[in-house]
Parts: structure tokens; sequence; C-alpha cells
């Protein structure tokens, strides 16, 4: 992608937009609108269930990443085999799939227990989002443990053997050196896969979580309305796309890479 | 008679060498590629160790700052014996890792490949272990750090990545980065040889530089000519041994052995 902050005067992006503005007007004149402002808040509050099932996922999923990639790129077999399991057994089913099994198998398994039904954790238990949650950031791990594998072994053994050779401890190497230069390499791999992150949230609504999915579902059983409620549900999406990619733009930049 | 120092010859009065190896040995498997070396280089002094590539001089080098264990043998840097033990397969590891950090931030490495830290400036590069490692305070570490830049001529590429540099840039700045350390010994791994031709030129006078303040240096190289001109003790090593050594113009004018003889007449 070529340097962000070019000019949108070029022509072919004035057409562009002309284009946009073409489309919103049709749909504003032609289109039924009027139950926005019904639903305008329960939007707002999807949208953010939306944004913080990603944030929360993302974080944990790559802070559980870190340790699934160093113990396969470095770690002891015993440590090395688990974790490649896991990534593989992740990878290799389908979301939907990890995503009923917790909820619908864990969650009446823990349902059956009166030890689990009288802790204090049963109120968050016998709630959906929680296992929306695990599930999403376990599949993030999975994924983002590969990544970070491919990540941390292309780290050159050279600049790793500098921290050693001036005095760094395995620790102060690893916080200092391996894990940064690892997360520089892995950011344009995590700013695709936070993308689509961000597009596996709506898979929660199956399981009742309220995300913005949900709600434009409400909409078009409540209006019987296709199109409408389907194309501001795209619209939305695609603003948190363009946000999350000029979020990892500009992380990007802070370390520039010669190409 | 009884020194506290590993076969150190050393009078009552002379400070220990800075660099003392015994017996050195190391095998890869069971390729052996030092045979026992023995070699001692005091404060000031600019050592070169020359060889055939296979010859096992980059290899001593890196078992000086233990990246490299030894199989065998004893090295001490002021005196100071690096503590090693058995590690139950025929070789040795590190016994103090403390100890063994502490001495490695008096030593300072110059790679052949540089091994700059690619994710960080120039500047942050050389601030980095005397910050992170030694704890000294960061702005003192950058006031340092400024004067060091100046010193190797890349006072402009303070906020510049690694990888926007030359070859020559970036080992000048790697030796920028193992000033910054304050190092009694600088171990220097072939400094020049991934290096264009045009660039060597640039980095051989820094180091020249160095040499002429009386600097402790370690200097694996195949710059005979410069090796010659900055050292002023030489070491040829040959299948794992040191074959020869002396002064640069003993060495260089009157080899001794045949090894040596047609060594030089293949490099000059």
């Amino acid at each position: 992608m070529g340097p962000e902050l070019r000019s949108w005067k070029e022509p072919h992006r004035l057409v562009l937009i002309a284009i946009g503005i073409g489309i919103i007007v049709f749909a504003a004149v032609n289109m039924r609108w009027d139950w926005l402002p019904r639903y305008s808040w329960r939007l707002v509050e999807g949208v953010g269930t939306t944004l913080w099932l990603l944030v929360l996922t993302s974080v944990l999923g790559f802070l559980l990443a870190v340790p699934l990639g160093l113990a396969q790129a470095a770690g002891p077999w015993l440590l090395a085999a688990p974790a490649r399991a896991f990534c593989t057994v992740i990878r290799g089913t389908p979301l939907l799939l990890q995503l009923w099994l917790l909820y619908y198998g864990l969650g009446s398994l823990f349902a059956q227990y009166p030890e689990i039904r009288e802790s204090w954790a049963w109120p968050y238990l016998r709630q959906a989002w929680p296992y929306g949650v695990l599930a999403l950031t376990m599949s993030f791990a999975g994924y983002e443990g590969e990544v970070m594998r491919g990540a941390f072994a292309g780290v050159p053994k050279g600049e790793l053997e500098a921290a050693r050779a001036y005095g760094m401890s395995p620790l102060t190497s690893f916080r200092r050196i391996w894990l940064p230069r690892a997360i520089h390499r892995a950011l344009p791999t995590l700013a695709g896969e936070t993308v689509l992150q961000l597009k596996a949230t709506p898979l929660v609504a199956t399981i009742t979580v309220v995300d913005v999915y949900a709600i434009i579902s409400r909409v078009r059983q409540d209006t019987y309305l296709t199109y409408e409620p389907l194309l501001l549900l795209a619209l939305i999406y695609m603003m948190l796309t363009g946000v999350l990619v000029l979020a990892f733009r500009w992380l990007e930049a802070k370390v520039p890479v010669k190409s | 008679m009884s020194s506290p120092h590993t076969g150190a010859e050393t009078g009552a009065l002379q400070s220990p060498p800075a660099v003392q190896v015994a017996d050195l040995h190391k095998a890869f498997g069971d390729l052996e590629v030092l045979k026992g070396i023995s070699l001692s280089a005091n404060t000031g002094d600019v050592v070169a160790i020359i060889g055939g590539s296979g010859s096992g001089k980059s290899t001593m080098l890196r078992c000086i700052n233990m990246l490299e264990m030894p199989t065998r043998g004893a090295i001490s840097i002021k005196g100071e014996t690096i503590e090693m033990k058995p590690d139950g397969r025929h070789g040795l590891q590190p016994a103090n890792a403390k100890q063994l950090r502490r001495i490695r931030t008096r030593l300072a490495m110059v790679f052949q490949s540089f091994n700059l830290w690619q994710h960080m400036t120039v500047l942050g590069n050389i601030i980095e272990a005397p910050v992170h490692v030694m704890g000294v305070p960061r702005d003192e570490a950058i006031a340092r750090a400024e004067k060091l830049l100046d010193r190797v001529g890349l006072s402009d590429k303070r906020d510049v990545y690694p990888a926007f540099l030359s070859g020559g840039q970036q080992q000048r700045a790697a030796i920028a980065r193992a000033l910054a350390v304050e190092p009694e010994v600088m171990l220097f791994d072939e400094p020049t040889s991934a290096l264009d031709p045009e660039l060597v030129g640039e980095v051989l006078a820094v180091i020249a530089d160095l040499a002429r303040e009386g600097r402790t240096m370690l200097l694996v190289t195949h710059e005979m000519k410069f090796a010659r001109e900055v050292a002023n003790h030489v070491v040829f090593l040959a299948d794992g041994v040191i074959e020869e050594q002396g002064p640069p113009d003993v060495v260089y004018s009157a080899p001794k052995s045949e090894r040596l003889q047609k060594f030089l007449a293949t490099v000059q």
C-alpha cells in the first residue's frame, strides 16, 4: 500500500467519490430508512458490543499467541507439541463449531455440577458472552500463534546473538529484542487477521450475544426489510475495517521498513 | 607462586592481562575446530588473528565471550576467570550466568554482519546496552552516544533505522554501539568481510583510529595489510592451533612455518 496521505484530489479518486455519493443519494431517496431513528441507540450499543468483543478477544488472543508461537519456535518438545496441536485443531475446525461446542457443550456441562452453579462464576457462566469471548480468543490465539511462530523464527539469529554478546539476560533479550522484532515482522499479517477477527464476531449472534449483527437481524424481523438493514450493516463493518487498517498502518509506520 | 589467576604468569605488580586464553578447545560434534589455543593480550594490545577460512579464528573469538561454549580450556578477562562447568555431554556451560553477563558488558563485539537491532534507530542501538543492561541513565547514555556518533561520522544518521544505511555506515554504527559500553576489550569478527570493497576503507579508518588511542582489541581479519599496520601482535591460526605468532614485521617479513609462508603468498 502506498503512502497514506496522498491527495484525494486525483482524478480517479474524484470519480470514486462521485460514484460513492451517487449510491448514497440513491439509497437515501429510493429506500426506506424510517426505522433508523427507532433503532439508532440499539445500533450504537450493538457496535459497542462488537467492538469490545473484537478488542478483548484480539488482545487476549494475542497474549496467548505469544507463548504459543514461542513454544513452537524455540520451546522444548514438551511445550512445542501441545502448542502445535492447539494451533492445528483451532485452525482446522470452523469457528462456528468451536463456538457451539463451547456454548452448548461446555455450557450445559457446567450446569450439571451444583458446585459450579453455586459458585461466584455462575452468574457469568450462565450468560452467553463468556463463551463467545472464549471461542473468539482461542481462535485468534490459534491463528496468531502460528503467525508468531514464524515471526519469532524469522528474527535474524545475529541480532539475538548481539543481545547476548552485550550482556542481556534471556528475559531482557526477549523483552527488548526478540519480541518487539517479531511483532514488527508480524504486524502486516496481524492487521489482516484482526480485520478477519472483526468479521468473525457476528457468529456470536448465533449464541444470543447481541452485537451489531444481532440488532440488524432484529430490524429485519421487525420491518420485513432486507436490503436496507443489510446495506447499513455492510457500511458499518466497512467503516470499522477502515479504522482498523488505519490504526495498523500508523503502528507499522513507527518503524519504517525499507521497500 | 600461588597466583589466583589460572596459569597467568603475572608478577605481583603487573596488572593481569586484558585477555587470557588457556588451552582452548572447541569441537562441533566430532569436528575439532580448536585444538588447544593459548593466547594472552595485555591492556592496549592490538592482536590481529589471521588464517585461512576454517582455521578456527572466528570460533576462537566467539569462545572468548562465550557465544560459542568451549569444550575445554579457560578464559580470563582482566584476571577474572569465567566460571564454567561440565554440561554433561563432553562440553562446558556457563556456571555463573550473572558473572558471564557482567563480563560480556566489558567485552564488546563487532560482527561481520553488523547485527544491529533493526527495530531501533541508530541512537536506540547505541544506548540499548548502557540503558537496559548497565543501568546508565537515559539522558547520560544519549549524550555519550551523540559523541560516539560524531566520532564514527554518523551524527546525521542518529534517528535513522539501520535498514536505511549502507553497509559501511551500519558497521560504523555497530562500532559506536560497541564503544558505548566502554569496553575493556573489543572483539572484531571480520568487520569488513561483508562490505562492498569501496566501503571497507571507512570502517578500517575508524578501527585504526581506535587502535591508535590504545584500545585493547582482538581483530579477526582478512585485511592483511591493515592487520600489519594496526596490530602490535599477529597470531596465525591454522587447523585449530596457533601455528605462528609475533610482532607483525617479523611474522610478515620472516615467516618461519611453511604454512604461514604459503598463506601469505596466496593472500598478498
